[in-house]
């Protein structure tokens, strides 16, 4: 018998398992599908939720790749469709496709020095990334995770962060673009802690993610550290719909970023960046 | 101890700097030691020593009425802090204040001026680098003030 195969345009309901707030207008939303195996999904991948008479929109996951069975996003809310996901309750359904695009090249990383660096709600993003890299770690050679808010109470995951910070094998460093006391942590844009961090530039694979403006300033950082153009990865956003490469709103140059990204090599997105409006 | 000239030396600021011109700047150095909470500057005072960090986070911070002290930018160590002595007024805009203990080299100032001002060469090969710190402090403080993470709605 042939069995259908799923139409990738076509939403999965799921529902709301549970809801845990992250931060200001920043929820983070634990799914649960009817989908047995459930999918699955790469670090850096996305997912196209829909907020049902309002929207669709695309999320990354944001949970641990090894746990599938836990479908997390985490939604800043933003604009309509975002605002609605960040409203809903345990229980609520919402529809999902994907997962979509391309993920973290975990296994180029191999045997390298990697640094992470997120702005803001690009650690979400990230955060599978270093679970994967986390959970096989004598693989891979110093991990490093910068991370940039706006503020203190703009931290994300900060009990994961706080956890992460007295392990040995990764440096964590937080900074904020402003700070009233108490903060006693950094203060300054992310970029900085790049020109702190310690890293063999030759061996180093970098992963960024946080708004454009942002990972281009990092990725100029990493530059000037030494980090050829080919070692650095973003993962850029774009006005994505389909999900799968066929309605063009998302693209960029020569790239579809549903399809050929989120995660990209800056070398081959560095000029299309610079290109105002495209 | 370690002679000051070869802490100056393995400083990034002064890193590949000439060992005459390390000579020179060492005649206008001394350590220093500040426990938490201690002011390295301070908001209006005269901008009369800087310092290269070697242990230790600073704080620079104002004070904002109904707002308590914000701080604007931490430093730490291999930076520099304090840029106000290279032009008049010479006076500090920020209060720094340390975060934890600091150990820094203190830079006379005005002896580093007359020296740069007797030796040119010594003064273009400073200006050099006090401008990549500030260059770099001018594209960080643009990014901050483009306040990246709002939702700007």
């Amino acid at each position: 018998m042939d069995v259908p195969l799923p139409d990738p345009l076509r939403p999965r309901i799921a529902r709301v398992r549970s809801t845990h707030r992250e931060g200001p207008e920043v929820c983070t939303l634990e799914l649960e599908t009817d989908q047995d195996p459930p999918a699955g999904f790469a670090p850096g991948q996305f997912n196209m939720l829909t907020a049902f008479g309002v929207g669709e929109v695309p999320i990354s996951f944001s949970g641990d790749p090894a746990e599938p069975r836990r479908v997390r996003h985490t939604v800043r809310a933003v604009g309509a469709v975002s605002s609605a996901l960040v409203r809903l309750h345990a229980g609520a359904p919402l529809g999902v496709r994907g997962p979509f695009g391309t993920g973290w090249p975990l296994p180029e990383a191999a045997g390298r020095d990697v640094v992470l660096i997120a702005g803001g709600l690009g650690i979400a993003p990230l955060r599978p990334a270093l679970y994967q890299l986390l959970g096989a770690r004598s693989r891979y050679g110093r991990l490093t995770l910068l991370y940039g808010a706006r503020g203190p109470r703009d931290i994300l995951f900060r009990r994961e962060l706080d956890a992460w910070r007295t392990r040995t094998d990764l440096t964590v460093e937080m900074t904020v673009d402003h700070a009233a006391r108490p903060w006693h942590g950094h203060v300054g844009v992310v970029t900085t802690l790049i020109e702190r961090a310690r890293f063999d530039a030759q061996r180093t694979l970098a992963l960024v993610c946080g708004p454009e403006i942002m990972m281009r300033f990092a990725a100029e950082a990493l530059g000037a550290g030494g980090i050829a153009p080919e070692a650095i990865f973003l993962s850029l956003e774009r006005n994505m719909h389909c999900g799968i490469g066929t309605c063009g709103h998302c693209q960029l140059g020569g790239l579809l970023v549903c399809r050929d990204g989120p995660v990209v090599r800056y070398a081959r997105v560095r000029d299309a960046l610079r290109v105002r409006e495209l | 101890m370690e002679p000051l000239e070869h802490i100056i030396a393995a400083h990034p600021l002064f890193a590949g700097l000439r060992p005459e011109y390390t000579h020179l700047i060492g005649g206008c150095v001394h350590n220093m030691r500040f426990e938490p909470g201690e002011f390295l500057l301070q908001h209006g005072a005269p901008a009369a020593e800087f310092y290269l960090l070697r242990h230790g986070r600073v704080a620079l911070a104002l004070g904002a009425p109904g707002r308590g002290t914000l701080t604007v930018q931490t430093l730490g160590p291999g930076e520099l802090l304090g840029v106000s002595w290279l032009v008049t007024p010479y006076r500090w805009m920020y209060d720094a204040q340390a975060l934890e203990p600091v150990g820094a080299i203190a830079i006379d100032a005005a002896c580093l001026r007359a020296k740069s001002e007797a030796d040119h060469d010594l003064g273009f090969e400073l200006a050099q680098r006090f401008m990549a710190v500030l260059v770099r402090r001018l594209h960080a403080a643009r990014l901050q003030l483009l306040d990246v993470y709002g939702t700007h709605r």
